[in-house]
């Protein structure tokens, strides 16, 4: 690869290294948890309403799972 | 002729500022062996006992919606009854948003150890408790000597006792 095709491809991986960092994405930290802890906030508050959503996700996109990211609940211990 | 590693210097840079973001805010965090913020500089809600004197202090970061840290109230205020003659002070710093919560929340559950509220956050992001509950068990110099991350029940019951007894025999 020639110098200039490697500087190239070194300035496009420092930009997209820089626009990382500049996306929207924040850090909750763990004592701002407050309205994450809220009863409303967890997926899983209403047992038979996450056992129809998990059938209807199961029977229309043969998908399941993948219910366990979010950041809901309190975060803590 | 280009030097290829200067060609990547950039990209290297960035990467290397990336990787270390996540490094620089773990090592904020207040270990043991570290001495611990004077709690008069924080302009806490409440009213902070006297620790001139005090041998043991356990500052304890709790919040209304933290469910170990409710549960921990009760081994707590159990602790300062036993050992409060002895020179130990438990100081509940809360970090609601809210005060009708922490207010609500200690009607119920009356204690009697100190209760104080870090309602600007200064306190509890300058310690940058890495999770809640957090507590620090202080020595009489105020350095730091354990800390505790979550609530275990009667196992961090047992470990505070210890860490306490220890503390006593060290002291002055």
């Amino acid at each position: 690869m020639s110098h200039r095709r490697l500087h190239c491809a070194g300035l496009a991986l420092a930009a997209l290294a820089a626009l990382a960092g500049l996306t929207g994405c924040t850090t909750v930290q763990p004592w701002e948890r407050g309205n994450l802890a809220d009863a409303t906030m967890r997926p899983d508050r209403d047992p038979l309403q996450a056992s129809m959503t998990e059938h209807i996700y199961f029977s229309r996109e043969a998908s399941s799972g993948g219910r366990g990211v979010g950041g809901g609940g309190c975060g803590c211990n | 002729m280009k030097h290829p590693v200067r060609s990547l210097l950039p990209a290297i840079l960035g990467l290397a500022l990336l990787a270390a973001a996540p490094a620089a805010r773990a090592a904020d965090t207040l270990a043991a062996g570290q001495p611990f913020p004077v709690l008069k500089d924080f302009a806490l809600e409440g009213t902070l006992p006297e620790l001139a004197g005090a041998k043991v202090v356990i500052v304890d970061f709790w919040a209304s919606w933290c469910a170990p840290c409710k549960a921990s109230f009760p081994v707590y205020d159990q602790l300062q009854k036993d050992f409060g003659a002895k020179g130990v002070h438990i100081i509940a710093v809360n970090v609601d948003q809210n005060d009708k919560q922490m207010v609500a929340f200690l009607k119920k559950q009356p204690v009697s150890f100190s209760v104080v509220r870090d309602a600007q956050s200064k306190l509890v992001a300058q310690v940058k408790v890495p999770t809640m509950p957090t507590s620090f068990v202080i020595d009489a110099k105020g350095i730091v000597r354990f800390v505790h991350t979550g609530f275990h029940g009667d196992e961090t019951r047992k470990r505070y006792v210890e860490e306490i007894n220890q503390l006593l025999q060290e002291a002055p």
